[in-house]
């Protein structure tokens, strides 16, 4: 296997709103928009954002429980859009799914032991002992105790739903799995539980994580790199430490400034950014984020900012912050984008 | 379950009949319109015939043909609404031909069907069940609109099941319990339709007893022998009472709100 385990080019997901033969032209929604990235095997990627930027559709994107309207999902080098069904099928193993709500993701009137050796049943027939065993060894692997399988989803806890959820996942040995805000219905002191269970589970077993979250604590906590979303698209994607120590794009910076840190004598930046998340239905011309941008110039209203990359190894979607190579001078009638608006109420802040 | 022991107790009156009542459709012309006697307990008809034993056996055609065809109606309707709720293409062509069934009235539709044919238990079965199904497919199919979005749904597919396994196993059991309480509803009007299509001579053949035909034959008679129309009458008011408390049953079990409160 040579490059990158999952590789994901220009995914993109417009949503119709509704059907029109009259119409002419059908508003969408553009829920992701030419989102590019790629995960290595073993390698723990974080997307984080506000709700409604996308994260979850790019989980469903990934899991083809929706199909894209452009782009690619290659996972080692085979492009799963293009699957059909058996092989669509046979591909289901290599990828695995954690959902976000532990009480609605398992089947109400299935004993846990089935729901977690039903994906392993969907490719071989398994004897009634081995079902158990395997049920008995995944309950194990996620921390819980075999005789746990009887017992249905309403007689367990959150935790111990999403543990079985977690197992589910596991049952078929992935390379990779998606988890869609997999802690995020639980208790803190479960969350930390969870975490250190997929921490663990990555280490034994190398699995590569797509972890999608909005909260930057655990973010910090687990994620290798990190890709920050905003209406649809990516706007910086950087390794994790060098993401929260210096984050380069306006929205990244505001999102980290906004998330709580235990620490009542560390003064908070005053309203990071104002203003609510454009309707993705009609998203803001140029740059998405400009109306909300404290260092928006005149270019970032006329042309989306492509992704640069900088010299630490991330990409970030800004005219200012980032210019990209062949910006000055190129429909641009605002004058250069000079880095004087760094210096504004935000610069001092870093 | 006060429903569900009564419509035992019908369909075990019914079974057994041979053994206590006496023959139905013997014609004595000596005996017409009897009043009560130990030998006829609920008398005589015009014709004769032991009103007892009439009412006894006319149980079975009501419970056979109110039971088959809400056993007929659901089993069509699941497989119909399973398949209309998964597939739009299906669903667009079969939900409208449903609208167009729902469109015609139910004795209209069942007169028609037997004409074609000639009376029959089988085509009554059929043509009382024809108008019935669309309104079960209607349930079943919004049941699986809702629960075919359900996490869980998505999370078997990502599991690898494939669709039929995806149907059976996670998608059809949501749709019993809703199930079960429309077929008692539909079992209740469709012994209501047969013993009207009966009445008006189109249901069963008339040389077998049902609760209809022997209301309609002996309705001229209401003066002087009130039983043989009010021994049928009530027992059919009783039978639709039977299987309408059995829904209501059903459907406080199946609801776990319901069953929290008492």
């Amino acid at each position: 296997m040579s490059g990158p385990l999952l590789k994901v080019e220009n995914l993109t997901k417009h949503y119709p709103l509704g059907s029109g033969i009259f119409k002419k032209s059908i508003p969408v929604i553009r829920a992701v928009d030419d989102v590019s990235f790629s995960v290595e095997a073993g390698e723990t990627l974080c997307i984080v954002g506000e709700s409604g930027c996308g994260k979850s559709t790019v989980a469903r994107l990934l899991m083809r429980l929706v199909e894209p309207t452009g782009g690619r999902v290659l996972i080692d080098g085979t492009d799963i859009a293009g699957l059909k069904k058996d092989a669509l099928h046979a591909w289901r193993r290599r990828m695995q799914m954690v959902f976000q709500d532990p009480y609605s993701s398992l089947n109400p009137r299935l004993a846990a032991g089935q729901i977690i050796t039903e994906p392993v049943e969907n490719f071989e027939r398994l004897s009634r002992k081995q079902r158990q065993a395997l049920a008995a060894e995944l309950l194990r692997k996620v921390g819980m105790s075999p005789e746990m399988m009887h017992r249905l989803p309403s007689e367990l806890s959150g935790g111990q739903r999403q543990r079985l959820g977690i197992a589910r996942a596991l049952a078929l040995k992935p390379s990779l799995i998606i988890a869609d805000e997999a802690v995020s219905a639980l208790d803190v002191s479960v969350q930390a539980q969870i975490l250190n269970l997929l921490l663990d589970l990555q280490q034994q077993m190398g699995i590569a994580f797509v972890f999608i979250s909005h909260d930057l604590g655990v973010v910090e906590h687990i994620a290798h790199r990190v890709a920050v979303m905003y209406l649809g698209r990516i706007v910086e994607l950087a390794p994790s430490e060098a993401l929260f120590a210096k984050p380069v794009h306006p929205y990244t910076e505001a999102l980290i400034a906004a998330a709580p840190v235990p620490d009542p004598t560390r003064v908070r930046l005053e309203a990071p950014v104002e203003g609510e998340v454009p309707s993705p239905i009609n998203p803001p011309s140029g740059c998405a984020f400009h109306p909300r941008c404290p260092l928006a110039v005149e270019r970032c209203r006329t042309t989306v900012p492509p992704l640069v990359p900088m010299a630490d190894g991330r990409v970030v979607a800004c005219h200012v912050r980032a210019p990209s190579a062949e910006s000055p001078g190129r429909q641009d009638m605002a004058g250069s984008p000079q880095l004087a608006p760094v210096a504004g109420p935000h610069g001092s802040a870093l | 379950m006060i429903g569900g022991g009564l419509l035992a107790l019908l369909i075990i009156l019914a079974l057994a009949a041979p053994l206590y009542a006496g023959d139905p459709v013997n014609m004595d012309p000596f005996k017409r319109l009897q009043p009560p006697s130990a030998e006829m307990w609920f008398g005589s008809d015009n014709l004769g015939r032991d009103v007892f034993a009439r009412t006894i056996f006319g149980a079975r055609i009501s419970l056979v043909v109110g039971l088959l065809s809400a056993a007929s109606a659901a089993v069509v309707g699941l497989l119909i609404g399973v398949i209309a709720g998964y597939s739009r293409s299906f669903d667009n062509i079969v939900m409208r031909v449903m609208d167009g069934l729902m469109s015609i009235p139910t004795f209209l539709l069942a007169i028609a069907l037997i004409s074609l044919t000639g009376p029959g238990i089988g085509i009554l079965i059929v043509a009382i069940a024809i108008p019935e199904t669309p309104a079960v497919t209607r349930l079943v199919r919004s049941v699986v609109l809702s629960v075919r979005e359900r996490p869980y749904v998505e999370a078997a597919l990502c599991g690898g099941a494939r669709l039929p396994k995806v149907l059976w196993r996670h998608i059809l059991p949501s749709t019993i319990p809703a199930l079960m309480v429309q077929s008692a509803t539909v079992c209740a009007s469709a012994i209501l339709t047969e013993a009207g299509l009966s009445f008006l001579g189109v249901g069963v053949p008339p040389e077998i007893p049902s609760w209809g035909n022997m209301i309609s034959g002996s309705r001229l008679y209401l003066a002087i022998a009130p039983l043989t129309v009010f021994a049928p009458g009530i027992c059919l008011a009783v039978t639709v009472l039977a299987v309408n408390l059995l829904g209501d049953g059903l459907r406080d079990l199946f609801d776990p709100r319901a069953k929290r409160r008492r």
